[in-house]
């Protein structure tokens, strides 16, 4: 049971919160839509919930519901540049296939 | 790969949301709705898993009732329970007079009919939308989410009033429309007829009350509506009269208390006779005797071959207006449940000389064909499908400039929708105003188009005539809605107008306009070249009279006056003859174009010196008082 987050991704993480002049950590969401089923969406956090996990790594607090650790289990999120675009990228050991935009995967 | 952003707690977007949109049949008989769903077209059921809406609307004691439900009241309360109510949208009262109806039929305006119920007076557009209401309610149901859109059906024959009236009714139910859509080209969309890039078409829709043919033409990407024909009158329902009135004569007895199990009966043994040769028709009296008679396709056939026959003469009526042999169409396609029946399978078949189409439900086909148009207009399609059908605009678009001439904008068969813009400027010193006179047409001559809109901008501030910038937006929407807009660039003062282009011209109208303007090319052109050095010329005197009026006195000799005062008499006199000139010849419109050009050229060289010494006189103006150090620095 593991998320982690790659040194580049801390850094910007860290650097979003101070940023936005706080919060707890991160959280992974994952939502069923999207044209392969699943979605993922990043959002900052404030507190844990209820049926929240906590993973820290890199020194940062990354949350994900219960119900959707299955589907991001081994999660690796990297910082990446492309081009014009930077974001975050998920390495996602679950996800069977992405599809062609990499918003949103299957198991 | 796309990558992504943190976003605030519960404000993260969804990935490339998918906008929900979905096309509907809003038919005569039956409605439907469906959307494009994991990729394919399906039809939406309700919650019992009925895909067909009866286009019934009963206006109860205790509320409206919609589809089935009121088809039930329709006998024991027809004055309350609209059906058909598509027969009546968009028309006006002398329109329908003489169609007979179970309810009645009241005159709203010169142009609007309504039904009076006990809900009040109900026009067709309340009524439509109250079907557009349970299909949008339903869809919103099954694909759980707010639609963005929705394409709607309408037959090819609908005018613009019928048009219109079916977009109030959309807008009265919630929907946004996206575009209206052909029926037959909805029909031809379900068949992925589109992706052959070109060909001709014919759709053969036997609906349960009406019957119409389209022969559609396909080139790049475009579906073009050639010719349309049918029979309002016919439909599968007269195929279950006579089997109806077959099987009553057979039994004997009085049928009429039994008339809708009669109905019913006939109907399910003609859907049998569709896969089978053979059926047995039962009907229970209301005595509780049954009634039973074995019926074959046979019987069917001979009882309704004049049917069958009466729907060919449209088939061929409509080929010809397309001037094409039966034979040289690409595809048939069938449309509307009744064309499952065998016998009318065989008679479109010999027909043609080919087998018509036939792998698409034919009650579903034109729903399907708009959810694929409305998945597309939502911008849920991307790429080499992301073919979008556009529809072309059938003449030019422009506007009248000075002397009656006309300035295009939108060519004929643009692609709609599309815009176009050009600047204009004003023809008189101190010009306040612009009238705008949109036109339609392929003729140089403002008279000889058709005239849609006039508008005025008003607020341009007086400047000396060529100065003013004003910029004409031309802008016709996906469904031919043309508006135009006129800015003043100085002051960004604005005035438009909304028109629909194609109000009230049939097809054959359009194709007289086409003609007309290639016969007359060159006469034309002739026409436009008098009026446009008429304009010159007309300019040219305004200008010197007005330079004379300002400095003539100071600047020029007393013989100098005078010759230009002649040669402005030369000019206004070739422009007096130009006017009494209408009906020459090409020839002698260049002749006179000439001429008229000549004294043109006379009076600008008459008017140099003075010219010259106008602006020599401005220049000395404007430095009088100015130190040199200004003038240096």
């Amino acid at each position: 049971m593991t998320l982690s987050v790659t040194p580049r991704a801390a850094a910007q993480i860290r650097k979003a919160i101070a940023r936005r002049g706080g919060g707890f950590g991160l959280r992974l969401a994952v939502k069923t839509s999207g044209c392969s089923g699943y979605a993922y969406a990043l959002e900052f956090a404030d507190a844990v919930a209820g049926d929240d996990l906590a993973f820290e790594s890199e020194g940062v607090q990354l949350l994900v519901a219960a119900g959707s650790l299955p589907l991001v289990d081994g999660t690796r999120l990297d910082w990446v540049r492309e081009g014009l675009n930077e974001g975050f990228r998920f390495d996602n050991p679950n996800a069977a296939n992405t599809c062609g935009c990499g918003e949103s995967f299957a198991v | 790969m796309a990558l992504l952003q943190i976003a605030e707690p519960g404000r993260a977007a969804a990935p490339h949301q998918h906008r929900l949109a979905v096309g509907i049949d809003l038919g005569t008989t039956n409605s439907l709705v469906a959307a494009v769903r994991s990729g394919l077209p399906a039809v939406l059921p309700d919650d019992l898993g009925r895909m067909l809406l009866p286009s019934i609307v009963h206006y109860g004691k205790d509320g409206v009732i919609v589809g089935h439900d009121a088809r039930l009241r329709a006998r024991a309360d027809p004055g309350n329970t609209v059906a058909s109510a598509k027969r009546l949208i968009g028309r006006a009262p002398a329109d329908v007079e003489g169609t007979q109806l179970p309810y009645a039929l009241e005159a709203i305006s010169a142009s609007a009919v309504g039904i009076r119920t006990r809900a009040g007076l109900k026009s067709p557009v309340d009524v439509g939308a109250e079907v557009l209401r349970v299909l949008r309610e339903r869809a919103e149901q099954s694909l759980g989410g707010a639609l963005a859109g929705a394409v709607i059906t309408v037959p090819a024959y609908f005018d613009d009033a019928q048009r219109q009236a079916t977009r109030d009714a959309a807008a009265q139910a919630g929907l946004h429309v996206l575009r209206l859509l052909n029926e037959p080209t909805a029909a031809a969309v379900a068949y992925g007829l589109e992706s052959a890039r070109e060909g001709t078409f014919a759709v053969y829709d036997l609906g349960g009350g009406t019957f119409d043919v389209s022969v559609l033409r396909l080139a790049r990407g475009v579906f073009e509506v050639v010719a349309t024909a049918g029979d309002a009158r016919l439909g599968g329902d007269d195929f279950d009269h006579r089997l109806a009135a077959w099987f009553a004569l057979a039994t004997g007895g009085d049928w009429l208390p039994d008339i809708g199990a009669l109905h019913a009966a006939a109907r399910a043994a003609k859907e049998i006779l569709t896969d089978h040769e053979e059926a047995t028709m039962a009907c229970t009296r209301s005595g509780g005797v049954v009634e039973s008679r074995r019926v074959t396709r046979a019987l069917l056939g001979g009882l309704t071959r004049d049917l069958v026959d009466r729907t060919l003469a449209p088939v061929r009526r409509a080929l010809r207006d397309a001037r094409l042999k039966a034979a040289e169409v690409d595809g048939v396609v069938l449309v509307g449940g009744a064309t499952r029946m065998p016998q009318v399978r065989a008679a479109v078949a010999a027909l043609f000389g080919r087998e018509p189409l036939t792998g698409v439900d034919p009650d579903l086909a034109v729903a399907l064909g708009a959810a694929i148009q409305a998945d597309q207009l939502a911008g849920n399609r991307s790429g080499e499908d992301g073919l979008l059908l556009l529809d072309v605009n059938p003449l030019s678009l422009g506007i009248e400039t000075m002397g009656g001439l006309v300035e295009k904008i939108i060519p004929r068969n643009s692609t709609v929708p599309t815009a176009r813009s050009q600047e204009f400027t004003t023809f008189k010193d101190g010009q306040t105003a612009m009238a705008l006179h949109v036109v339609q047409g392929e003729r140089e001559l403002v008279a000889e188009c058709r005239s849609l809109a006039r508008f005025t901008l008003g607020g341009i501030p007086p400047m000396v005539a060529g100065a003013a910038r004003i910029r004409v937006t031309f802008q016709v929407d996906a469904d031919g809605l043309l508006s135009v807009s006129a800015v003043e660039q100085g002051t960004g003062t604005q005035a438009q107008v909304e028109v629909k282009p194609s109000y009230g011209i049939a097809p054959e109208e359009v194709s007289d306009m086409l003609r007309a303007a290639l016969d007359q090319v060159g006469a034309d052109a002739a026409k436009r070249g008098l009026r446009e050095a008429e304009i010159d010329a007309r300019r040219l005197l305004d200008a010197t009279d007005a330079a004379l009026r300002e400095d003539g006195a100071q600047l020029l000799q007393p013989g100098e006056h005078a010759d230009i005062l002649r040669v402005m008499q030369e000019v206004a006199d070739l422009l007096e003859a130009c006017a009494q000139g209408e009906g020459a010849t090409p020839e002698a419109l260049r002749a006179t174009r000439a001429r008229l050009r000549g004294a043109i050229e006379a009076l600008n060289r008459v008017t140099t010196p003075f010219a010259g010494r106008r602006m020599d006189a401005r220049v000395r103006q404007a430095l009088a008082g100015q130190k040199l150090a200004r003038l240096a620095a």
